[in-house]
């Protein structure tokens, strides 16, 4: 296997991820985008890991993993104040600080 | 052309290689359609279940890469947790669970011109750096491996992740309390 292709794949999700983070307005979807993001970094971690034959690269995609459950809890954590203080968790209504 | 391709990628001409490639491509094709899914379609349910074909083709591709353990761990904690804390989330935030045409937002132009760029820059550092590196797994990354080096090497990281996720936890639970 070509490590190009693992590294391509990766950039597509990265930048669907990106899309879904510019494009959305519901803020769960948001939070789905950017665990399309953290997956292709992961992608791109094993796959160097394997390239290299180490275990580094699944070491720290465990870690990546981790930090990943932890943004989850804490970013639904947000929306769902948000959805009891605005009654909408659309992002485009959330412009307090907006100048 | 796919034979093309094919040879390019396996000059040994080995069988197993030929095998990996297929799969690869299979399920490449399948985790961008449904990453696709996931940005685009109304339904927020439908979302979160193209995020479940999206993480498992991330974790085919981890064994495909001789990487057992995190194989593992991203089925147990992306679509045993995350997808079941999404839920929960669309559940407690009563987003509409049919059509909803809110969901998109008006300048998804821009938005789609900056993930293609991005893409085209990324494409091309990779391309120009790594167009003939070759990945061969000869022997998978067993769990016995990566424990060693978790309890060893980066041990120190480790009990740092482990209070980030108990910090976040707790952070968690105070931001989502009623009082």
């Amino acid at each position: 296997m070509l490590l190009n292709q693992f590294l391509l794949l990766a950039a597509a999700l990265f930048c669907i991820g990106v899309y879904g983070v510019l494009a959305r307005r519901n803020a769960v979807l948001v939070l789905m985008s950017v665990e399309l993001i953290l997956n292709a970094v992961n992608i791109n971690f094993v796959a160097f890991g394997a390239f290299n034959r180490t275990v580094a690269g699944e070491v720290f995609g465990l870690f990546v993993i981790a930090v990943a459950a932890a943004e989850v809890g804490v970013g639904l954590a947000m929306v769902l104040l948000l959805y009891r203080n605005r009654k909408s968790i659309d992002l485009t209504e959330v412009d307090l600080m907006k100048g | 052309m796919l034979a093309a391709l094919l040879a390019q990628a396996n000059p040994t001409g080995d069988g197993l290689f030929v095998a990996q490639n297929i799969a690869f491509g299979v399920i490449a094709a399948v985790m961008l359609v449904s990453a696709w899914r996931v940005v685009t379609t109304k339904n927020v349910v439908h979302a979160a279940l193209y995020l479940v074909i999206v993480l498992a083709g991330v974790a085919a591709q981890f064994l495909l890469l001789g990487a057992e353990f995190i194989g593992v761990t991203q089925v147990l904690v992306y679509i045993g947790a995350v997808i079941v804390l999404f839920l929960f989330g669309i559940m407690l935030t009563r987003a509409k669970l049919g059509e909803d045409d809110t969901v998109a937002r008006e300048h998804r132009l821009m938005a789609a011109l900056v993930g293609v760029l991005l893409f085209g820059v990324m494409a091309w550092a990779v391309v120009d750096d790594y167009s003939d590196t070759h990945v061969d797994i000869v022997s998978p990354n067993t769990t016995a491996m990566v424990s060693d080096a978790i309890f060893s090497q980066y041990l120190i990281p480790f009990e740092v992740v482990s209070m980030l996720l108990l910090a976040a936890l707790i952070g968690a639970i105070v931001v989502a309390r009623k009082d």
